[in-house]
């Protein structure tokens, strides 16, 4: 049994990595085995929130690698591989014969297979190998049409933004380690130490808030749009911005013993579903409008976590999950059919495809927090726990649910007015439609806009005790009779007063609708602020380098080459002169001793007798 | 055994010296892939052979200077083990690179072969007159390397990297002398000078001793702000010819430090740590910052390599300091660190060989003039990928096992240093990114000819990359394999440097 849960990882990975690497190849294959390792995934993920295995390897000294399926990561594991099978199944139609289906495919799977290690790691360390290969792939996939510089751009962004709050991540280790938690074991993060526990807090939040796409990182989800559909469909729902909710839920205990992680965490989710629901209702791009709402629901399980209403966050998670992947399912079918994902071209998109229009409608009044659907039930219970803690975030809740209905219906009536004459004008604007919805798309969207809709089912007391006590964690109040009833009532005046609406100008300043619509900026902001100066640094540093560092090393052989000279002129000449002194006398003495040798001995004996006479006076005086 | 495994590449040349360079090329270059594949066969058994206590293994010691105390002393341990074997695999990666070599094949496989024996001597040398030997010769067959075979303005850049590195081995050797006169009695025996630990206490000497063997070692890393022989000796040296000078004779400096500085003046280490970290988190730091701003692929790699030693040069001082920090951290963040010169040999060694690609093909460097080439050379595109996702650090790969063992390990007793440090791993991804963005995507383009296209790897090529991504990625999956080697040795070492 414990083999299952290294299975439940290795599949998606393994296979998603080979496949990744088959190049062109492997284009034909790779929707059926795609498919394949996605439902073995399921199967075996079922099968492991059965059993629940527990496998432990060493990793590093006095750090093990451990992975696990609890309640928690049950209800995780069976989310993530029932998700990536259907958003799998879709994208058997998303893509042209020609088009890499085996790299897409491949990543895909790894994307997947990351998250699970994600979800069912049991230390700091394997989280975070999850985590950092989720947010690289997602590189890989939102940048997947390559040649068009704009989206590798944008996946740039999504990833060294969310990179940046991952750092975050290996800050809590090292606070870890540091605070006497030498295992990383994540049951054991809430013991350390002051003041590393503040450190360690404080990581886990920025990553979290980061990969979730909560304020103020909110921007990159913005860009991850660029991505094909099915990429979109899996990233915002049971992936990659799940994470950080999910870390979040996990860790819920650290953030209580923190102290002051817990408001910390409730007030960021609360202004992050409210903000963003405000900026999705400013949207005119429909992947758009459904990225900003991403940010806004999953702030509710942020609020979750932060209330520590456990099981009502996972609960949320789990329902937004299906409900997102059918939204970005169904707007990927429009786009494949009509070539574009601008709001005012998808007049009446539904009339024309209608099963895509009622799944997508579906998933919408979910969406909006219509009863009895499953984000209703979800969210009171969200709601019902900030309630215990403070008015203000249950009012702020409240507020952003609202805001999830007027966005929710907006996208709802314009899908269904009536096509103006002049439709196709609006059409193809990112590729040329193909007309039709692929006839593979329709399973995939039925089953997922159904589980939205049944997932509401995780609201009747009996089954919702059930989850608490499969979860295990935190407290968790059920949301009382009148609580659902104002939601109930709140949701829908809302949409219904928003489809009355309809597209008539709303009196909000132009001013304030294009900050909202271009998501406040914070992109702009962060370019401003973090990115140019760093490159401006960078810059500086180089020049520096260059001009002054190596100029400086340069400079002492040139000193040396420069001393060298100055002492041939200073010193070596004049030495010279001295030595050339010397030998000249020597040769003049020379020539002079060589005078008297002439060779004849008459002169030798003269000179000897001289000699000899010298010497007699010299005794003769001296002595 | 250790012998064999190092001289095998000399005698091997000094067989082939006999040979008449009108045998053909491949008379030579087949040779050398033997015997580098003999040799990486060697270190494999050697590996499989050793013990995991953490001990010193094959140690073999025969007078050699005994006037002197110098003796010919070698021996692996859990430090130098994984070099050695990091240093077998580059040569044969590098061997099978070169079978496209034309220029000189005769006495460009010569000198490889020296430079091998040269390397490898150096991991497992236990002497430090042995060590110096091989540092100093190291230099001199890489100046060749790049002087011979390199391109731009290659003697200039040799002879840079010949001086610069010479200099800074002759304050190595000045730092060996005062360890020398030191020991009682005069030895140059690393192992015994381990044991006396004649500079205990920590005095002004000591410290001047220290640091002589700090400027040598840094300049050989190097760290800021020494390195600026670096990106030139790069740039201009043939792609096997920097593969060996970052995968193997940078790791000389920074193995200097875990098998001489650490051991040998654990007192001085202890009290200077805090410099030591200074260095290393600005070297982290300032050379992320500046590859950044980088338009030359290669000087681009080479400041990335100032960044990743940065990060040992971090670990290695943290380790250091005794404050607040218990033995497991200190002990991880030496690991990470042996792990990281592993790594980035590894794949750094990869980098620059397709960075040789990119000369090969286009004879430029500069990446404003590339765009697109995923679309020509898909499998050159996805390994380099890979290789560039490998080395900023990303889990799967060798990098994040050193990476977050070093950062991990070294939060601890270095708190602001690391939490600095980090950062560099963010710039890193940006600038990688961007360069892969630049060179690879979008529309293709190619300078020089684009008639004849790009031409994706060939076969000398990919058999000698991918198997080093090959071995990242081993490292990065299951790491034990390595970490059951290093980490008894770390932790002796830790005991060394806080007893």
């Amino acid at each position: 049994m414990e083999a299952l849960v290294w299975l439940l990882v290795a599949v998606p990975l393994g296979t998603g990595a080979v496949l990744a690497c088959t190049g062109r190849r492997g284009d034909r294959p790779a929707p059926a085995v795609g498919i394949t390792a996605a439902s073995v995934t399921l199967v075996l993920a079922v099968l492991a929130a059965m059993s629940r295995p527990a496998v432990s390897v060493p990793l590093f000294a006095g750090i093990e690698a451990g992975l696990a399926v609890d309640g928690l990561s049950a209800v995780l594991v069976i989310t993530v591989a029932a998700v990536t099978l259907f958003v799998l199944w879709f994208s058997t139609g998303e893509f042209a014969a020609d088009e890499p289906r085996a790299r897409f495919t491949g990543l895909m799977l790894v994307f997947a297979g990351a998250m699970l290690v994600t979800v069912t790691a049991t230390g700091l360390g394997v989280l975070l190998m999850g985590w950092e290969v989720m947010g690289a792939t997602s590189w890989a996939l939102i940048g997947f049409w390559w040649r068009e510089p704009h989206r590798v751009r944008a996946a740039d962004v999504a990833f060294l933004t969310t990179r940046a709050a991952d750092l975050g991540l290996y800050l809590a280790a090292g606070a870890a380690l540091a605070g006497g938690v030498g295992s990383l074991a994540l049951t054991e993060l809430p013991q350390a130490s002051q003041p590393w526990m503040a450190v360690l807090t404080a990581g886990v939040v920025v990553a979290a808030v980061g990969k979730s796409a909560q304020l103020p990182f909110h921007f990159w989800l913005s860009r991850a749009m660029e991505g094909p559909s099915s990429v979109s469909a899996l990233l915002h729902s049971a992936t990659m911005v799940a994470a950080g909710g999910y870390l979040l839920l996990r860790l819920q205990p650290l953030l209580a013993a923190s102290g002051w992680g817990e408001p910390v965490i409730a007030w960021t989710g609360a202004a992050t579903a409210l903000v963003l629901g405000l900026v999705a209702v400013a949207q005119s791009d429909l992947k758009q409008l459904l990225a900003a709402s991403t940010s806004a629901q999953i702030g509710f399980i942020v609020l979750a976590a932060g209330a520590g209403g456990v099981a009502g966050g996972t609960m949320q998670l789990v329902a937004h999950a299906a409900t997102k992947s059918a939204l970005f399912l169904a707007a990927g079918a429009w786009l494949t059919a009509l070539g574009t994902k601008a709001l005012p071209a998808l007049r009446g998109a539904a009339r024309r495809h209608r099963l895509v229009g009622v799944t997508f409608t579906v998933a919408a009044a979910t969406l909006a927090g219509v009863p009895p659907l499953s984000l209703w039930v979800t969210k009171d219970a969200v709601l019902a726990t900030a309630l215990k803690g403070s008015l203000g975030l249950y009012a702020t809740g409240l507020a952003a649910a609202v805001v999830a209905a007027v966005y929710s219906a907006k996208a709802a009536w314009v899908v269904w007015q009536p096509e103006p004459e002049d439709a196709e004008s609006g059409w193809d604007t990112e590729h040329a439609g193909t007309r039709e919805v692929p006839a593979f798309a329709r399973p995939a969207l039925v089953v997922l806009a159904g589980a939205a809709t049944v997932l509401g089912a995780l609201g009747v007391p009996p089954v919702a005790r059930a989850l608490q006590a499969l979860i295990g964690v935190g407290s968790h109040s059920l949301p009382k009779a009148w609580e659902l009833v104002l939601s109930a009532v709140l949701a829908l005046t809302a949409a219904s007063a928003t489809w009355w609406w309809g597209d008539r100008a709303v009196p909000v300043p132009l001013a304030a609708r294009r900050w909202l619509g271009q998501w406040m900026r914070f992109e702009r902001l962060a370019e401003l602020l973090v990115v140019r100066p760093t490159m401006t640094l960078a810059r500086t540093l180089a020049a520096f380098d260059d001009r002054v560092l190596d100029r400086v090393v340069m400079s002492v052989p040139a000193a040396g080459m420069w001393l060298a000279r100055l002492v041939d002129r200073g010193a070596e000449t004049p030495v010279d002169g001295v030595v050339r002194l010397v030998a000249q006398g020597a040769r003049g003495l020379g020539t002079l001793a060589r005078r008297p040798q002439t060779g004849q001995l008459h002169q030798y004996y003269a000179q000897a007798a001289a000699a000899l006479v010298v010497l007699a006076l010299f005794l003769v005086f001296v002595r | 055994m250790l012998s064999l495994i190092v001289f095998l590449p000399l005698a091997a040349a000094a067989v082939l010296v006999g040979v008449p360079a009108s045998a053909g090329k491949r008379v030579f270059t087949g040779s050398w892939v033997t015997v580098a594949a003999a040799d990486l066969a060697l270190v494999v058994a050697a590996w499989i052979g050793y013990d995991l206590g953490g001990g010193l293994a094959y140690e073999q010691r025969l007078p050699w200077i005994p006037s002197a105390g110098v003796s010919y002393h070698v021996g692996v341990d859990g430090l130098s083990l994984p070099l050695v074997a990091v240093t077998a695999a580059l040569f044969l990666a590098c061997a099978i690179y070169s079978l496209r070599q034309t220029h000189r094949v005769k006495s460009f496989v010569l000198l490889f072969l020296g430079l091998q024996t040269v390397s490898l001597g150096l991991f497992t040398a236990l002497d430090l007159i042995l060590f110096f030997v091989y540092f100093d010769l190291s230099i001199v067959g890489m100046y060749f390397v790049i002087a011979r075979w390199g391109h731009g303005r290659a003697r200039q850049s040799a002879l840079t990297f010949f001086l610069y590195t010479f200099l800074g081995s002759l304050a190595l050797l000045l730092g060996f002398i005062g360890l020398y006169l030191a020991a009682d009695p005069h030895t140059f025996d690393i192992v015994a000078l381990t044991r006396t630990n004649p500079l205990a206490g920590g005095e002004l000497y000591g410290a001047l001793v220290l640091l002589a063997i700090g400027v040598g070692l840094a300049v050989k890393t190097p760290t800021v702000p020494f390195h600026t022989w670096l990106p030139p000796a790069h740039t201009d040296a043939p792609a096997a010819g920097s593969a060996i000078l970052a995968g193997v004779l940078l790791k000389m400096g920074t193995y200097g430090f875990v098998r001489i500085a650490m051991p040998l003046l654990p007192d001085t280490w202890r009290q200077y740590a805090g410099v030591v970290v200074v260095i290393g988190v600005v070297s982290v730091l300032y050379g992320a910052l500046v590859a950044l701003a980088q338009e030359d692929f290669k000087r681009m790699v080479a400041y990335t390599s100032v960044n990743h030693m940065g990060y040992v040069v971090l670990a290695v001082g943290a380790a250091g300091l005794a404050a607040g920090s218990d033995e497991q951290a200190r002990s991880l963040a030496v690991t990470g660190a042996v792990t990281q010169m592993v790594s980035h040999g590894l794949l750094t060694g990869a980098l620059f060989l397709l960075a040789g690609v990119l000369h090969d093909r286009a004879a430029s460097y500069d990446m404003g003039a590339y765009s697109g080439l995923a679309g020509p050379a898909p499998v050159f595109a996805g390994v380099t990928g890979l290789v560039v996702f490998a080395s900023l650090g990303l889990p799967g790969f060798s990098g994040f096992i050193a990476e977050f063992q070093i950062l991990a390990g070294s939060l601890g007793p270095a708190t602001v240093a690391t939490a600095l440090a980090l950062l560099g791993i963010l710039i890193t991804a940006g600038l990688l990114l961007r360069a892969l963005h630049r060179v690879f995507l979008g529309e293709a383009r190619i300078p020089g000819a684009p008639e004849s296209g790009f031409t994706d790897l060939k076969p000398s090529e990919t058999a000698s990359i991918v198997p080093l991504l090959a071995l990242a990625i081993l490292i990065g999956v299951l790491p034990r394999f390595l970490l059951d080697v290093i980490e008894p040795s770390s932790a002796t070492l830790i005991g060394v440097v806080s007893s």
